[in-house]
């Protein structure tokens, strides 16, 4: 994990610092003169070779030092330290829903394979997965927020602090677009895995013993079906990471996403480069905990 | 083809495949207006007999912009795909034929790539290189390369050890032409597989950068610019946003579905029970 997040770092500092149109040609925008960039070029440090820019750089990210957001002239971690929490409840929100509901149609959908509710569930997480999520994200505004029926705010933020339920209110549409995306592809990799166990010769072999249909769903084909699900929620945090950027913007929740969209509007290298990080972390330490959580229900990836 | 059209979901996403494809080859052509035509009277109509799926704020007719936009969100998808997959398989391709060192540095360097997600990857080039349709187009093409490259690896070392490509480095053969003329042609399937899906992540990612202002730039029909352009009056004419969001869906659902039924007849052991 520590080797990915070194090589995403690389990759980062990278895309923003050595390939052409450089800092120096970001902050000073298009319309600079060489002179101005080759000046600006100095003063960064841009012209030392790019081995030394880049084990500078990740010292400084190392030890905690990430550097002034040159729109804002605030410290890079005090500007997306907020923002991260905002974001972490968008999410946590969103996945917690999602567990709740996909794996459940999930499971209806596999037991209840070639009938009508199975080709319904089919179809919406089809539909699900085809739907960029800005197209989601309006399509729930114009239904749902138009001002004439005021049923939630069209976006923006409440701090819990000042008045819980306001906060709560506008926390739903965001997090109801990511999480309709997320069971669209989540019920979808469960129905395809529990198909697949409940077809396997342990279940039969269940069945034939004996055992009711509910004893061999919960102890024999329920825990068998769980672990790839575990694996493609974990993957999903990627898309989640994605899918929150655009969520954010739409709905002007002030979390990593909308930081993120402003960041890259006014060229801020280090709230980009931050942003970018820190997301990045935040994936690789879900691979991560989804790795044990795999190895805690699977004996045979435990004792490999 | 036929196999696919007698699978169900495969029937389904040829249909809508076979739409959008009409509607990109002769969209502009069977358009009933103008799709830049402004028609300050007509604004932010509702659907009618005249204008079937009503009007923008300029008064433009919104199915003749759609059709009009099929085009540039077809060839968005297509050839950022064909581009990123021709980067993945020859990067891909060549670590796992040389395999040892040079594999395992190409293949960690992939894994770092892929644990930045694809939206971001593809927000970071655009802003490295400036908005607009082309640059659009390269970054996405770039974020799908180490994908790709990973399911191009797997696939060569599948035939890597067999007869014919043994026979073909015994021979002396460069290194080049082992890979273009033996390992290519066998290794195509998961790659044709995987790109058709892809495909349609390539629409959505296009999509979502010209919502965000960075990718096709106004006057463009390009349909995620619609609705960025559109969603100031979304309230007052939601057919403004939801028509381009739909076609969205249906393009991207085309290529997905088509895909799914093209990896079930290629690999019958993937077929559902």
């Amino acid at each position: 994990m520590l080797l990915v997040l070194l090589i995403v770092s690389f990759t980062v500092f990278a895309i923003t610092q050595i390939l052409p149109g450089n800092a120096a040609v970001m902050i000073l925008g298009e319309y600079a003169t060489p002179d101005q960039i080759a000046v600006l070029e100095q003063e960064l440090g841009l012209t030392r070779p790019w081995h030394v820019q880049y084990f500078d750089w990740l010292g400084r990210i190392l030890t905690g030092d990430w550097g002034m957001s040159m729109r804002l002239s605030t410290p890079v971690a005090s500007v997306i330290g907020e923002a991260f929490w905002r974001s972490a409840a968008l999410a946590a929100a969103a996945l917690v829903t999602v567990t709740l509901i996909a794996i459940p149609l999930g499971v209806i959908a596999a037991l209840k394979r070639g009938t009508v509710t199975d080709l319904g569930i089919s179809t919406l997480a089809y539909l699900g997965t085809a739907v960029p999520e800005f197209v989601t994200a309006t399509v729930l505004l114009v239904f749902l927020a138009a001002p004439e029926r005021g049923w939630f705010p069209a976006g923006g933020f409440v701090p819990p602090a000042q008045d819980l339920l306001a906060s709560l209110h506008h926390m739903v549409l965001p997090a109801a677009t990511l999480a309709l995306i997320l069971t669209a592809h989540i019920s979808r990799q469960v129905r395809s895995e529990m198909s697949e166990v409940l077809a396997s010769d342990h279940v039969r072999a269940a069945r034939l013993k004996g055992l009711p249909e509910g004893a061999v769903i919960r102890r024999h084909a329920l825990p068998n079906a769980m672990a790839p699900a575990v694996a493609v929620i974990s993957l999903d945090v990627g898309y989640l990471l994605g899918g929150i950027i655009v969520v954010e913007e739409v709905f002007a929740w002030p979390g990593l996403g909308r930081t993120m969209i402003y960041a890259l509007q006014n060229r801020d290298l280090p709230v980009i480069q931050a942003v970018t990080l820190v997301l990045a972390t935040v994936y690789a330490i879900s691979n991560l905990i989804s790795d044990m959580v795999i190895a805690a229900l699977d004996p045979r990836v435990r004792y490999a | 083809m036929r196999e696919i059209l007698r699978h169900p979901t495969g029937l389904a996403g040829a249909l809508m495949l076979s739409l959008v494809l009409t509607a990109a080859l002769v969209g502009s052509l069977i358009a009933p207006y103008d799709p830049q035509l402004f028609h300050p009277i007509a604004r932010l109509q509702g659907p009618s007999t005249t204008h079937w799926l009503g009007t923008d704020q300029f008064g433009r007719d919104i199915l003749s912009r759609i059709l009009n936009g099929a085009w540039a969100t077809v060839s968005f998808g297509v050839t950022a795909t064909v581009l990123g997959v021709a980067a993945g398989a020859a990067v891909g391709m060549t670590a796992g034929l040389i395999g040892g060192a040079v594999d395992n540095v190409i293949m960690r360097i992939v894994d770092g790539v892929l644990a930045v997600p694809d939206l971001l990857f593809t927000l970071l080039i655009v802003t490295v290189l400036g908005g607009g349709t082309g640059h659009a187009m390269l970054a996405v093409a770039v974020a799908f390369t180490p994908g790709m490259a990973r399911i191009a690896r797997s696939a060569v070392l599948s035939v890597r050890t067999r007869e014919y490509v043994q026979a073909a480095v015994a021979r002396g053969e460069s290194t080049g032409y082992v890979l273009v003329r033996e390992v290519l042609p066998n290794a195509m399937g998961p790659l044709i597989v995987e790109a058709t899906i892809r495909v349609s992540f390539a629409i959505m990612l296009g999509a979502t950068l010209g919502f965000l202002g960075l990718g096709a730039q106004p006057p463009s029909t390009e349909w995620g610019l619609m609705i960025a352009e559109a969603r100031q009056f979304m309230f007052r004419n939601p057919w403004a946003v939801i028509a381009p969001g739909a076609a969205i869906a249906v393009a991207a659902m085309g290529f997905n579905l088509f895909g799914d039924a093209l990896r079930d007849v290629m690999d019958p052991r993937g077929r559902r029970r």
